[in-house]
């Protein structure tokens, strides 16, 4: 084990895979000579060279397609979008291309690829430059939806997108770059895709959060704790799709209460798909009715005061729990 | 006489080296028949010269493959009407100058072909066989995706067939990922990249062109110009006629051909492959031809009228290939006969297998969505 910062632990994954797989290629805008726009691909070009780190135009929709080609013939692609704001110009090759090639061709051409970069909100980056976008690829069949939350969560779960068969939409998040935690650094150690991890245990509510919602969510936990004597479970699904929903069932079933972060909008988001899931799964185990917690119904505002306005954070997380525990 | 002063034109552009065709400006030039037929009179002499050079058994299967495609795709017609075939269904019709000439100029075993939804022809031609493609239009278990991609998305790996997509121009970048792929791996194989005139106004064909050049890819795009958009005439469209000439804003070489006719789209497309396989370029190749139906199956096809359907119907590219085969004296009357026979023998024997297939089993619905 070493502690580094998330994005280190991106970087030594891609660094990893790289060196074990000559198919693998990592491409997208300033991934090589500038590092990455957030450094995540940095030393990678100086030591894998031209042909594996390429820089591209920035032409989204372009290099996406060239990726799912790419992968039909064979390798492995790791497609950078600088934000996840940018993959919508390149949604044409990810939803009516990547995700329907296996089907359509009755299972002749899988295509191993790996989208990645950040999503969700950053610093004050307004309305364009903000979206969390996991409820819209998640709501496709043939992709799969991941979501790290911590340093051994990124480096784990970008190495199985990487080895896995099919599209992976691997979302990171800006805000979470820097934070560090302790990472395993045996170049065998992966994470399976599809599998929930518990991050905090308790026993009377639990909290379902993801990605920077997380740590949002483990701190709310530590201070109802104190306050009120409340104990929180926090699940953190990894995987968004698929979704390993009996983790959070089972854990509903002994809290008998749910409050759901997300990131993202919550009109037809992930959380709605959660709590229709729990309510038919778990229904008469709910002593409380399931609480979202979301961004807010708007695209996101620049001045500081209505950005955190608009997203979640531990107050809301502390009063949602309140909430369903009728304190 | 102002047919004179335009072969002139066109004489002073190849002198001059540009692109062939680039002299033209207006799109009564560029779309007139009469004009493609007396540049095709002119160089029908040594192509007559290459037929008697040429393999014996690739120009019988290059004129098999014609005649086939024709009559598979009469027969998708009939079969449609009878509601045997669903959904959206675009026949080639007019076009197999275009498939034919191009596919076959290939190197099978390490060439990769991709293409719109218009193609079924371009997949028999591939080495799909008939059998599977006609059972695929049935929505048949036997069919080449096993009935669930239909009409617009025939594909065989083992033909190194990539696909037919249905997303207009969606495909230009596949292919330009899939000539990236070749580089990579250093195969030595190239893409063709097939799609129609309306692509070109997608951003796509920007964007991959763009890389294609900058990146020296070994891929041949290949507009198949048919003139119209659904329902919507090129000229009403693009602001430039000259689809060729758009390779220039790449630094790509670009040139125009008449996909009527069958052996200059054979030539264009051999020579655009060497500069693929030989110095890594790729090529842009404007491949004008014309489809007799319409759009698809439900287009009645207000858009034009018979008499231009029958003045592009006088340069029937299976009408020219035949005249200049018997020109050239390879094969006679006789020899095309047995050809269409043996085409019309296996659309009925596709036709049966179709018919004779078993539908897909419901447990099909949920697999191949995840590898």
């Amino acid at each position: 084990m070493a502690e580094m910062t998330m994005r280190d632990a991106l970087n030594q994954a891609l660094r990893e895979e790289l060196a074990r797989d000559e198919r693998v290629f990592i491409m997208g805008e300033e991934v090589a000579q500038y590092e990455g726009a957030y450094k995540v691909t940095r030393g990678l070009w100086r030591e894998f060279g031209d042909k594996r780190v390429i820089d591209t135009p920035i032409s989204e929709l372009g290099f996406a397609a060239i990726g799912v080609g790419a992968a039909m013939a064979g390798l492995r692609p790791v497609i950078e979008f600088m934000t996840w704001n940018f993959s919508i110009l390149a949604a044409d090759q990810i939803i009516n291309h990547a995700a329907k090639m296996l089907y359509m061709s009755g299972g002749q051409f899988n295509i191993p690829i790996v989208f990645r970069g950040p999503n969700g909100s950053a610093y004050q980056v307004s309305s364009q430059h903000s979206q969390a976008l996991e409820a819209m690829y998640a709501n496709f069949p043939g992709l799969k939806v991941v979501m790290p939350s911590t340093p051994a969560d990124a480096k784990g779960l970008l190495k199985s997108a990487i080895r896995d068969d099919n599209p992976v939409i691997f979302l990171e998040q800006e805000r979470m770059y820097g934070m560090k935690g302790e990472v395993p650094e045996d170049e065998d150690f992966t994470i399976p895709l599809g599998v929930a991890d518990v991050k905090r245990q308790g026993k009377d509510c639990t909290i379902v959060a993801r990605s920077l919602t997380v740590p949002l969510a483990l701190q709310a936990a530590e201070k109802i704790e104190k306050e009120f004597g409340v104990s929180c479970e926090v699940v953190d699904p990894r995987t968004i799709k698929p979704l390993d929903i009996e983790t959070i069932v089972k854990s509903v079933k002994k809290t008998n209460r749910l409050v759901i972060v997300e990131e993202s909008h919550q009109f037809c988001g992930v959380a709605a798909e959660i709590t229709a899931q729990v309510t038919e799964k778990a229904f008469d185990y709910l002593d409380a009715p399931i609480k979202r917690i979301s961004s807010a119904e708007a695209p996101m505002p620049y001045a500081k005061n209505l950005e955190a306005a608009a997203l979640p954070d531990v107050p809301k997380i502390i009063e949602a729990v309140k909430e369903v525990c009728y304190l | 006489m102002s047919k004179v002063a335009q072969k002139t034109k066109h004489e002073q552009a190849l002198a001059d080296g540009r692109t062939r065709f680039s002299h033209v400006e207006s799109w009564e030039e560029i779309f007139d028949p009469e004009i493609a037929q007396a540049e095709y009179l002119k160089r029908k002499k040594s192509q007559i010269a290459l037929i008697k050079k040429m393999d014996k058994a690739l120009l019988r299967e290059m004129l098999y493959q014609m005649v086939l495609g024709r009559i598979f795709e009469e027969k998708c017609a009939e079969v449609y009407r009878l509601g045997k075939i669903g959904g959206f269904c675009h026949l080639y019709i007019g076009q197999e100058a275009v498939a034919v000439g191009a596919i076959m100029a290939i190197d099978k075993k390490r060439d990769y072909v991709i293409v719109a939804y218009r193609d079924h022809v371009q997949a028999m031609v591939a080495g799909i066989e008939p059998e599977a493609v006609m059972a695929e239009l049935y929505g048949k278990a036997t069919g080449c995706v096993k009935g669930k991609g239909g009409s617009m998305h025939l594909f065989s790996k083992e033909h190194n067939f990539f696909g037919g997509h249905g997303i207009v121009g969606g495909q230009i970048g596949v292919g330009t990922g899939m000539a990236f792929a070749q580089k990579y791996q250093g195969t030595g194989g190239v893409t063709l990249c097939f799609f129609g005139e309306a692509a070109v106004n997608q951003g796509i064909f920007h964007e991959s062109l763009n890389m294609a050049q900058l990146w020296k890819l070994p891929i041949v795009y290949i507009c198949e110009n048919n003139q119209y958009g659904m329902g919507t005439a090129q000229k009403r469209a693009m602001s430039i006629a000259n689809i060729a000439r758009k390779a220039d804003a790449y630094g790509m070489y670009g040139e125009f051909v008449d996909g009527m006719d069958v052996m200059a789209v054979y030539q264009a497309t051999s020579n655009a492959i060497e500069r693929a396989r030989k110095e890594s370029l790729p090529s842009l190749l404007e491949v004008r031809c014309y489809r007799y139906m319409g759009h698809s199956m439900s287009d009645p096809g207000k858009y034009r009228t018979i008499e231009e359907i029958k003045k592009y119907q006088q340069r029937d590219p299976i009408l020219l290939f035949k005249d200049s085969l018997k020109e050239a004296k390879v094969f006679n009357d006789e020899d095309f006969a047995e050809i269409e026979q043996q085409a019309r023998k296996k659309v009925e024997e596709a036709v049966e297998f179709a018919e004779k297939s078993p539908l897909p089993d419901e447990s099909e619905l949920l697999t191949d969505v995840l590898a």
